[in-house]
């Protein structure tokens, strides 16, 4: 199983480097460091958040809340920046993780112990955080001059020149990929995902293994929503983290995660957010007309998917005649 | 039924909830004509009913419209009607056809409204106008579907807004060199027709050296909007302007030019709140950009209710009325009243102005 998930991770990097390359032959400006660095600030915001996904994906659930959750975490922070003018930035990025966790624990109680499929569940809270979003902020915006310097300068420098929130999302791609890999909790995670009752009967504690996933996958969206307004200044309503949860499933399910559980990597997942990244930086380099966009992002998207599909499909069949 | 037990009791939380949460909406409203005669506040005025006004924006959450709702607010307190607004969570074009049906429903006096989609929502607001109710837009027009709304209350005289974008931006760069636009949607018809007079404009003489280079829409999405700009930096290495003539086009346009430290390069301006403006504006970033009051227009737009349903305003172009503390204004072509001349914001100026 390990080595085909590994197979994956480099479809999906050859896919990555075609789109690159055609890209770069329409248009060299492509490849100019200022627009490297421009993939390489879309990115974070989706591989922190996708990394929770990945986790949720394996242990066969879903979480289709995480957009909210960002929103909502950020909502909070802001305010508190707001109505705190020169409240300590790392606190209240630490407020902002809190409350992720705490929205990830009600997510996890609902899936498992309350039993409510993980897509109704997280349909539910979808809409609930959003509404106690419009709620807090009584429908209205943070603005950039609420949000502290120290915040944004977070996604804009660093010490070594590479902004922080590239640093952080990193950082957190590569403890994803220990814990998965080599922690014994994470290996219980695709123990669940890929047969729960063998995983029940070899007294791996499937519930709790669940909740946790939930619970991280809360944490990191918090997270991710402090840096929202670190990248973009402000946090608005309806519009942070709305949707955001599709573009984080594509990612996590074009990095090779299958949606039946079991199977995935954070690795992988890496990828697959920086192609989307490249995709929408692709897109709209080219100066492709606005009109065009939304269609060509989606046929990309099909098509990473679909060779992606073929290629498995191939393996699945050699992997079955060598048995 | 042990298992279930977990499983009722959330239900039971969740019913709670949902009850909790009813009971803030108001009671449902007495019928029109039903509710006690009360004087309207200034002396001079004859006792009228406290008639109810809508104003149902484009989306929720947008600091644009938050200030147009103060405007309202304001006149309501000086006109005494009762005053109400609902919006959409989402601009989508039919996005506003519920809240429109809804109002008609509760038997509004009138509704004013800033069209997400004119096409979309046209035969609700002639529903709305078969009922008796005056439907004035707001910010924005219906052009082509004027006989779905009483009369229009604009900005302002938008055959002016490209020009004096153009006219902004060329003081900044001394007239000369490569710039951009950063729109909204491709659909928005207030910055496509605004970019048309841009693109006029700059076919006169005095602009001849200023090349529009290429016309990026954001979506008004403030991520897409981001990208957008940042990706006009790279593209065009002698990018001299970017103008966004959307209030999140600019500050994302302003965003980008920070995180690139490009702003002794580039020269950021636009349509834009001083809220959203004023860290831009204040590190330099951002020299000067424009715009018109909303709030006033929200004032302008409550008055011209006010008269319309007392019927002491007779809309038709060349007509004129006063507008409380604004003054006098008057319906021009197609009954459109305009608000007046945008504010151009800078650093001397823009601590006095919070929306």
């Amino acid at each position: 199983m390990r080595s085909l998930a590994r197979f994956r991770e480099v479809g999906v990097l050859v896919f990555l480097a075609l789109v690159a390359a055609v890209t770069a032959l329409v248009e060299p400006r492509f490849l100019l460091p200022s627009n490297l660095r421009n993939i390489l600030l879309d990115t974070p915001l989706l591989m922190i958040v996708a990394m929770g996904m990945t986790m949720v994906i394996i242990s066969r659930n879903i979480d289709l809340s995480v957009g909210a959750m960002l929103g909502m975490s950020g909502m909070a922070v802001g305010m508190l920046f707001k109505h705190y003018p020169g409240f300590p930035v790392a606190p209240g990025v630490l407020l902002g993780i809190l409350l992720g966790l705490l929205m990830g624990a009600v997510n996890g109680t609902l899936v498992t112990w309350l039993r409510v499929p993980a897509i109704i569940a997280t349909l539910g809270t979808l809409s609930a955080y959003r509404g106690m979003i419009f709620l807090i902020s009584g429908g209205r915006q943070v603005d950039p001059n609420d949000v502290p310097l120290a915040l944004i300068r977070l996604s804009q420098t660093s010490p070594i020149g590479i902004p922080w929130l590239v640093i952080f999302a990193l950082s957190i791609t590569v403890a994803v990929y220990l814990f998965l890999g080599y922690h014994r909790r994470g290996r219980a995670i695709y123990a669940v995902g890929g047969n729960p009752e063998a995983a029940r009967l070899s007294g791996i504690r499937v519930n709790a293994t669940i909740f946790f996933t939930f619970v991280a996958t809360g944490g990191l969206s918090g997270f991710a929503g402090v840096m929202y307004a670190s990248r973009f200044g402000f946090v608005n309503p309806a519009q942070t983290g709305a949707g955001f949860e599709l573009s984080v499933i594509a990612a996590t399910v074009i990095g090779g995660t299958q949606v039946y559980g079991g199977v995935g990597s954070a690795v992988g997942t890496a990828f697959g957010c920086m192609l989307l990244a490249v995709v929408s930086n692709a897109l709209t380099i080219t100066g492709l007309s606005g009109q065009w966009q939304l269609a060509v992002y989606g046929a990309i998207i099909l098509a990473a998917l679909l060779i992606d599909s073929l290629i498995r499909g191939r393996l699945g069949r050699a992997a079955e005649e060598t048995a | 039924m042990r298992r279930r037990l977990p499983a009722a009791l959330a239900l039971v939380g969740l019913i709670a909830v949902f009850a909790a949460g009813c009971k803030q909406e108001k009671p449902s409203a007495p019928p029109p004509g039903a509710s006690p005669g009360r004087p309207a506040t200034g002396d001079a005025a004859p006792a009228a009913q406290k008639y109810r006004v809508v104003y149902i924006p484009k989306n929720t959450g947008n600091p644009y419209f938050d200030d147009i709702i103060a405007g309202f607010r304001q006149a309501s307190g000086e006109l005494g009607f009762e005053f109400d607004t609902v919006a959409p969570a989402s601009a989508d074009a039919a996005s506003q056809i519920p809240f429109i049906k809804q109002q008609i429903q509760r038997g509004v006096n009138a509704i004013a409204i800033s069209p997400n989609s004119p096409d979309a929502i046209k035969p609700a607001l002639k529903e709305a106008m078969a009922k008796g109710i005056q439907v004035i837009c707001v910010d924005a027009d219906m052009p082509g579907h004027e006989e779905g709304r009483t009369a229009a209350v604009l900005p302002m005289d938008f055959d002016e807004t490209g020009k004096s974008q153009i006219e902004l931006m060329g003081s900044l760069i001394g007239y000369k060199g490569e710039i951009a636009i950063l729109s909204a949607t491709t659909d928005a018809p207030n910055q496509n027709y605004w970019i048309k007079g841009m693109q006029e404009t700059l076919k006169e003489p005095k602009y001849k050296e200023m090349k529009l280079v290429a016309i990026v829409y954001g979506n008004d999405d403030p991520q897409k909007s981001l990208i957008e700009a940042e990706n006009l930096l790279t593209r065009f290495p002698n990018l001299r302007g970017i103008i966004a003539p959307t209030t999140v086009g600019v500050a994302a346009a302003a965003q980008a030019v920070e995180t690139a430290k490009a702003a002794d390069r580039v020269q950021v301006t636009g349509l834009g709140t001083p809220n959203q403006m004023r860290r831009f504006i204040q590190n330099n970033t951002v020299q000067k950009f424009a715009l018109w009051s909303p709030k006033d227009m929200g004032y302008l737009c409550a008055y011209l209710i006010d008269g319309l349903v007392k019927g002491t305003i007779k809309p038709a172009p060349g007509v004129s009325f006063t507008a409380g503390s604004l003054g006098e204004r008057s319906f021009r072509d197609k009954n459109v009243v305009i608000t007046g001349p945008p504010v151009i914001f800078e650093k001397s100026n823009i601590d006095k102005y919070n929306f």
